[in-house]
């Protein structure tokens, strides 16, 4: 440790400046230590000291024994995309140990695990080391719980170093732990010693610490697939059918989770008013959940790219014989199993045409937490109005990290069910309907649902070739007549889903557009190009069919970036598509590594072309 | 809806149907199809069971046999869906009204073949299904391939000689838990009507492996075969567009008779009937004849297993009383109040 000694001795101690609420913290451990607890509870803690704080999970597909990071992000003005500096590195595992000390900008921070017995071979970070084994040897829990709790033991040192808020801190596992008192004081007894050991054996030598502020006040800590979940559940799921895959499995396992404590039927409480059905693979969970639409119930399922691959039959169907259901893809990166546990918006054009022939799908595009919830219930609506799949493509990112969001709100309508006609509509219509029969002139047709008594409420449904009243047909007019409806009703579409957001800066001529949960680095990618006297407006797409909004944005900018994470440029190729007179004004910043976009990446893409 | 005057010409069930409320569109399948004849045993089950056709809904998969939902009921409503996917899509609709009785009709492609998975997930799950599978032991839309029923050997002019062993679905079925399994062959129309009846009467999967000659496909050309188009058209059958008129088989035996019966391919099945006191609620013994038929190489027909005591899939969810698809919002909107719950639920 004579090296140690020195690096100590070189940095000053005091005269530093402070670096207040404005900083990365990203702990390197190995996956299925436990550290998920402590990584939530250091989270939790800040946001309720009313810092704005992200959280981001970066792990393996893996269930024990491989590299995992958390990121964690605190700034007082809320930029919270992840970022490329990190200034505190916490280092529990050996085999990432070198790495992530170089990872550390320079004047940043090293808390290590003593044990980790690696040389430090840089003197420009404080180096704090922390006998993790000793601390959690003496707290006297149970030898099983032992390596759980030894991630306590950074907590409490962050703690005690940065003042976070021990009763913040409290809370947080009190929540996590549901209230469990065993645990709970099991994990802060841990948390407490290893405080108390850092106050009176750790001079503090960085100038990073956290402040009380009161910014997290109106916002509630959630993630996008409980969300989602709770969303569905509002707009009155009845059927999910579903098969696990990561990283849509929690979304599932919410309603699971959910449903029995919100759903009590007011009527018969003993009974259930929904079904949640784990299917043998994606191929049935679709098809279960398109049977369920067709048969009048709100249905949906939930899955990632892989899952989806084998939806396309069923979604082609559902699109053809217009049959509402909701279907959720959290992104992963892809093609092929790709890579499980990281996140991307590469499912864009694949969902867009999805199902063989001429096939263009409704997608929703949810921007935040909140709005996931939103988009849950909303996609019911839209679904059963428009007769219609609708895709919600959330992602990892969204799906599977904690982020601050706005409370969820009640629905603001009551349910749009769509053209339904039960045993009293035929008996005013005396039995003459159409299944297939544009009646309205929007492209919608009117439906009957199984279980309708009336004598001509009855039709055949199927995949196959249709007249207006599904009587199976190959006649050239029949079909051709058909495939235009089914247009006009996708233009239908367009008055139906939500508009996109758009932020104006006055003066600006350059646009960006946008979709999903490169929100945030974008918000502060144009903070940062105003800094540099660059000004730009942000559309923020929220669903496709593009509406007008979209058309007068494009034709409105002399120049607009579209920013996503895959490698196509795929809402790019989508917009050139629509509006090929503006083709050359549209510029592509598309990349995907896995990791959420950083602002700096946007800046830097637009400043390149821009100067 | 009927008056006394109709009544009183044609005759009714209790629910005061006419048996030509149970009829489908025309069958456009060809003439001698075995598929038809099982048409014909479903509208006569229903009738006789005074089932209202409103309260039925039919599936099928992809197929000449999942264009049979077609050719009976017109009442009812019907979904033909996805090759292999029929079970997913009926248990999906099945939730929507579980008042509602179901119907499915597949074949030995559609549920041996692509649909195996399915065929055997919505056994486990035990939906209140009658799953029939018209067996023929070949591809007949796509203009005769083996299917993954055919025999090992079995000669077809267009494809040769089948090297592989046979699915067998009344073995699969109850290997896969299904509570109600059955065989019998399309020629027994007594036969196949007495267990529809019985499979409509069950209240869960209800598998009906039907055995159903193809009169077009399933031929081959040195038989000693009962029809003279046999041979006439051996070269046509790779691109057939003429289907030649032909007798369906048709056959009437007692319970415990063993019965040789000829295809019109020439081949030669023996159907053996179960006995009159068999027993079908022990699962080991229905096992043990199925494989005993099997080493004579004979086809066991009758009502092989039944389990009537297994909760089916809609009592395991605890559905409640009315339809789910004619749920009010306020039975399925949570009220306004558990919003803010809800938010402090989160952090």
């Amino acid at each position: 440790m004579a090296v140690l000694q020195e690096i100590q001795e070189a940095v000053p101690v005091t005269e530093q400046r402070q670096v207040v609420n404005d900083f990365s913290i990203t702990v390197g451990t190995v996956n299925g230590s436990g550290s998920q607890t402590s990584n939530l509870t250091i989270l939790r803690a800040l946001f309720k000291m009313g810092i704005p704080v992200s959280g981001k999970n970066l792990f393996p597909s893996n269930i024990q024994g491989l590299p995992t990071w958390y990121t964690i992000r605190i700034n007082k003005d809320g930029f919270l995309a992840r970022k490329d500096e990190n200034e505190i590195m916490v280092a529990m595992n050996p085999a990432t140990f070198a790495s992530d000390l170089a990872g550390v900008v320079p004047g940043g921070v090293f808390f290590y695990a003593d044990d980790i017995n690696l040389p430090i071979d840089r003197q420009d970070v404080v180096p704090y080391p922390m006998p993790v084994k000793r601390l959690v040897r003496e707290s006297n829990a149970p030898s099983n719980l032992r390596d759980y709790i030894a991630n306590m033991v950074y907590v409490g040192i962050l703690a005690q170093l940065l003042e976070i808020d021990l009763d913040k801190i409290f809370q947080a596992l009190n929540f996590h732990f549901k209230s469990n008192p065993k645990p709970v004081d099991l994990n802060f007894g841990v948390v407490k010693a290893a405080y108390d050991w850092a106050e009176q054996n750790i001079t503090k030598r960085d100038p990073y610490r956290v402040e009380a502020m009161d910014a997290t006040r109106d916002c509630i800590m959630a993630d996008g697939n409980t969300a989602a979940a709770l969303g569905a559940i509002y707009g009155g799921v009845q059927f999910a059918a579903w098969y696990p895959i990561t990283p849509a499995t929690s979304l599932a396992e919410a309603l699971q989770e959910y449903l029995p404590l919100l759903r009590k039927d007011p009527e018969h409480p003993d009974r259930n008013t929904y079904v949640v059905i784990q299917a043998e693979d994606e191929l049935a969970a679709i098809g279960q959940a398109v049977g369920a639409g067709w048969g009048g119930l709100r249905s949906m399922t939930s899955t990632s790219g892989p899952g989806l691959s084998l939806m396309a039959e069923y979604a082609g169907l559902a699109y053809f014989a217009e049959i509402p259901l909701v279907i959720w893809d959290v992104q992963r990166v892809g093609p092929s199993t790709g890579l499980p546990t990281r996140t991307a918006q590469g499912d864009l054009t694949f969902v867009y045409f999805i199902g063989h022939g001429d096939t263009q799908q409704v997608i929703l595009l949810p921007g935040s937490v909140n709005e996931c919830f939103e988009f849950g219930w909303r996609a019911f609506d839209i679904g059963e109005q428009l007769q219609m799949p609708v895709f919600v493509l959330s992602d990892l990112d969204f799906g599977m990290n904690q982020w601050m969001t706005e409370p969820f709100e009640y629905p603001n309508q009551a349910m749009q069910r769509g053209k339904v006609l039960w045993e009293g509509d035929l008996n005013r219509l005396n039995g003459q309907w159409a299944r297939y029969m544009d009646v309205d002139g929007d492209g919608i047709p009117y439906r009957t649902l199984p279980g309708n008594r009336h004598p001509r409420a009855a039709y055949f449904g199927r995949g196959t070739g249709h007249d207006e009243y599904a009587n199976y047909s190959e006649d050239p007019k029949d079909w051709h007549d058909l495939l235009e409806r089914l247009k006009k009703k996708y233009h239908t579409a367009r008055q139906h889903v939500p508009k996109p957001i758009i932020e104006s800066t006055p003066g600006a001529e350059i646009g960006i557009v946008a979709f999903g949960s490169t929100r945030l680095a974008i918000e502060e990618a144009r903070h940062q190009l105003a800094e540099r006297g660059i000004k730009t407006d942000y559309l923020r797409l929220r669903a496709i069919p593009f509406t007008d909004e979209m058309a007068s944005f494009v034709e409105n900018h002399s120049c607009i970036y579209v920013v996503e994470m895959n490698r196509d440029g795929q809402l790019h190729q989508l917009l050139k598509m629509e509006y090929p007179q503006y083709a050359t004004k549209l510029a592509s910043i598309a990349y995907t590594d896995g990791l959420p976009l950083t602002a700096r990446f946007i800046r830097e893409s637009i400043l390149s072309q821009e100067v | 809806m009927t008056d006394q005057m109709t009544t009183s010409r044609l005759q009714v069930n209790l629910v005061g149907l006419t048996k030509s409320d149970y009829r489908g569109s025309s069958s456009t399948l060809c003439q001698g199809c075995g598929h038809n004849s099982i048409s014909s045993q479903i509208i006569a089950a229903c009738y006789e069971l005074d089932i209202v056709p409103e309260n039925v809904i039919k599936f099928s998969g992809i197929g000449c046999s999942s264009k049979s939902p077609f050719y009976f009921l017109n009442r009812s409503f019907g979904f033909n869906g996805l090759h292999g996917r029929m079970p997913s899509l009926a248990t999906g609709a099945l939730f929507s009204d579980h008042t509602l009785k179901g119907i499915g009709v597949s074949g030995d492609g559609d549920t041996a073949s692509i649909g195996m998975g399915q065929f055997k997930h919505v056994l486990r799950r035990n939906l209140r299904l009658v799953y029939i599978v018209e067996n023929n032991g070949v591809y007949g839309l796509t203009k005769g391939q083996f299917s993954a029923t055919a025999e090992e050997g079995l000669y077809l002019k267009s494809q040769g000689t089948n090297p592989y062993l046979p699915v067998d679905i009344a073995w699969e079925a109850l290997v896969g838990n299904a509570t109600f399994v059955a065989r019998s062959f399309a020629g027994d129309p007594k036969q196949v009507k007495e267990l529809i009846k019985a499979a409509f009467s069950h209240d869960g999967i209800a598998v009906l492996d039907i055995i159903s000659p193809c009169v077009t496909f399933n031929n081959k050309d040195d038989a000693v075969h009962s029809y003279a188009w046999g041979k006439e058209h051996e070269v046509a059958l790779h691109e057939l567009s003429y289907v030649p008129m032909a007798e369906e088989i048709m056959v009437d035996y007692e319970e415990g008779e063993a019965k040789e019966v000829t295809m019109h391919d020439g081949s030669k099945v023996i159907l053996k009937k179960l006995e009159r006191d068999y027993d079908p609620t022990n699962r080991a013994h229905a096992m043990r004849i199925l494989e005993e038929a099997n080493a004579k190489s004979w086809l066991l027909t009758g009502l092989i297993y039944i389990n009537p005591h297994q909760m089916s899939l809609m009592d395991i969810y605890n559905i409640t009383e009315t339809a789910l698809n004619r749920l009010p919002e306020r039975r399925i909107r949570p009220a306004r109040e558990t919003m803010q719950r809800v938010n402090e639920m989160m952090f």
